[in-house]
């Protein structure tokens, strides 16, 4: 058993954190995570969390989707097992775009699905520790990972300069 | 506090455009005098050989004249249809590049007279129009030796007057539409208060039900009935697909230029993102719309209905099939595949490219929809289509630029403006 202590900040507003993630940025402290009831508008940007790369997995899966459908119709239809349908050629490639199309989707949304989860490493077990109830109804609230070594009542003087109501300290045991 | 912005139109744009109105009729005439002069032997021997009669130079220029207008028509019908659907969903972001589409609108006028003379002067002199099959009164009479049971089964829609009283009936509709929305906007300038947005809302709701019918029966009426014993219950769709797309990418590239002319600078890349999220999607509704039309005349390839894929692929000597192919290339996989990601959308380089591009590929879409009908085999791409697209073009932003000219480009009292200057995805 592993434990980790985390300084919490807690706040009120919105644009008060906001503001106090960016000064919390410039004096050079690392922020572990910031919790709030619902998302917040351009909080990424602020918080310095790059783009995802998921769109480009997307791309990939769909073109597995796009290629495994073409290949499936062309074989099936047109080498395994050749059926004449309507009068049409074996390999009639206009009758191939539904599937094709399908499959792209089908392709790339589980793909993102199944990537996400396993990037961020979501499964049945994961526990996730709530750093405070009242970040799920009205408050907003600033966690940074204590290390040996770390000044709090520094952080603590940072924290309530920039709009904190509060500064817990929380200890998680994983 | 938002100040006004005018748009100055420097009397050298002026005059490029009225160049390009010149240069454009006198590549025009000239094409028509070789064509004439050319086509006397060609024809008749062609004519004797294939057993019709070849499309002479003035079927051409009409056809040419039909196609662009109803082209540049779509484009100026989408701005007011564009600004309409922003009123009715309460759209925020748009509100600082409305001017734009909204005075599109401008070139219905000019659009509506020469569709009604291109219409009605050939009918006037000979009888019919050689455009629309179904003009010529004997296929109407029974007994007569041309009488088609098809086409005199339609009469009741497609008659002379019936079809004059449409054509005028949309284009004034269009017209009053564009005239209502742009004086409410243009009140709010000065009066402010949410009068005038109340009113628009009302206006853009009401012209969404005027469009929804009239954009259908447009279609039939100028571009479906072209081929008069064909018929295809998505044309509506698919003539509204292209012409919206093509109005998107002429409102895209209008702010594009402007703000590469030091306009709008109050028009981040959150708005250029948005405006290529539109292109890329209706490209690819476009393309879904091309498609289920396809596929089912492929697929039951009924020889009534499939003959009007067979004249644009492989029929005709081939004529039309690069067209066919070029047209899928260039409106579906070209923004598909540069519009994908994130960063294109959010490029003015890019995304005017892609403007350009589609802008060209859906007046090839109309030159496929409208040349073999009319033209059949024998439809050219020289001197008279580039005389009349660029004489089109010259008018088109004439009418365009001093509308836009007229108006504030920023509409200082539009109460979702604060949410527009803040617009972010």
């Amino acid at each position: 058993m592993t434990s980790k202590k985390y300084i919490l900040g807690v706040f009120n507003d919105e644009d008060v954190l906001l503001n106090a993630i960016e000064k919390t940025r410039a004096a050079g402290t690392k922020i572990y995570d910031v919790f709030s009831p619902y998302p917040i508008h351009g909080i990424d940007d602020v918080l310095g969390i790059q783009r995802s790369r998921l769109p480009i997995v997307a791309f990939f899966c769909g073109l597995c989707g796009t290629s495994f459908a073409l290949w499936m119709q062309i074989y099936m239809l047109g080498f395994d097992w050749p059926m004449i349908i309507g009068g049409k050629p074996h390999i009639a490639l206009p009758s191939f775009i539904p599937v094709t199309f399908e499959l792209t989707v089908l392709f790339a949304a589980f793909g993102m699905v199944i990537t996400f989860f396993i990037i961020s490493g979501l499964r049945p077990t994961l526990k996730v520790p709530v750093m405070d109830v009242r970040s799920t109804d009205d408050k907003y609230v600033m966690a940074i990972e204590l290390k040996e070594g770390t000044d709090i009542s520094k952080l603590n003087d940072l924290l309530r300069s920039n709009g904190a109501i509060e500064v817990n300290e929380k200890e998680v045991v994983k | 506090m938002i100040t006004e912005e005018r748009l100055t139109i420097p009397a050298s744009a002026t005059k490029r455009f009225f160049y390009m109105i010149a240069i454009g009729l006198v590549l025009l005439v000239a094409g028509l005098i070789i064509a004439a002069n050319f086509s006397g032997g060609h024809g008749e021997a062609h004519g004797a050989e294939a057993g019709h009669h070849a499309a002479g130079w003035g079927q051409r220029l009409l056809a040419n004249l039909w196609m662009n207008n109803v082209y540049f028509s779509g484009i100026a019908v989408v701005g007011i249809l564009f600004v309409a659907i922003q009123y009715v969903a309460y759209a925020g972001w748009s509100v600082l590049i409305k001017r734009v589409p909204e005075a599109l609108g401008s070139y219905l006028l000019v659009g509506g007279v020469i569709m009604l003379l291109v219409f009605l002067v050939p009918i006037i002199f000979t009888g019919h129009n050689t455009l629309l099959h179904w003009t010529d009164h004997s296929l109407h009479e029974v007994g007569s030796p041309n009488y088609d049971p098809i086409i005199a089964g339609k009469s009741g829609y497609l008659n002379i007057t019936f079809y004059t009283i449409r054509m005028v009936a949309y284009f004034t509709l269009w017209f009053l539409f564009f005239k209502w929305l742009r004086r409410e906007s243009l009140a709010e300038d000065l009066n402010g208060g949410l009068d005038h947005y109340n009113k628009s809302i009302r206006l853009g709701a009401t012209f969404l039900v005027v469009f929804g019918v009239t954009s259908s029966m447009s279609a039939w009426d100028w571009v479906l009935s072209i081929d008069t014993h064909w018929f295809s219950t998505m044309f509506g769709w698919y003539v509204f697909a292209s012409w919206w797309v093509s109005g998107l990418a002429a409102t895209t590239l209008t702010i594009i230029i402007l703000k590469q002319m030091g306009y709008m600078k109050m028009v981040t890349s959150n708005h250029l993102h948005d405006l290529g999220k539109f292109l890329f999607g209706f490209s690819i509704f476009w393309t879904y719309i091309w498609f289920s039309q396809f596929m089912l005349y492929w697929y039951a390839n009924i020889p009534e209905e499939v003959i009007y894929f067979q004249e644009r692929l492989g029929g005709n000597n081939n004529h039309y099939t690069w067209i066919f192919f070029f047209n899928l290339f260039i409106n579906f996989a070209f923004p598909f595949l540069v519009l994908m990601t994130r960063d294109a959308k959010r490029q003015m380089i890019m995304l005017k490219i892609v403007c350009i591009a589609i802008l060209i590929g859906h007046w090839f879409d109309f030159y496929m929809m409208i040349m073999p009908g009319t033209m059949g085999g024998e439809s050219g791409f020289g001197l008279i289509e580039i005389g009349t697209a660029l004489t089109f073009l010259g008018i088109f932003l004439l009418r365009f630029t001093k509308e836009l000219s007229k108006a504030s480009l920023v509409p200082v009292n539009h109460p979702f403006l604060e949410e527009s200057i803040h617009h972010h995805v």
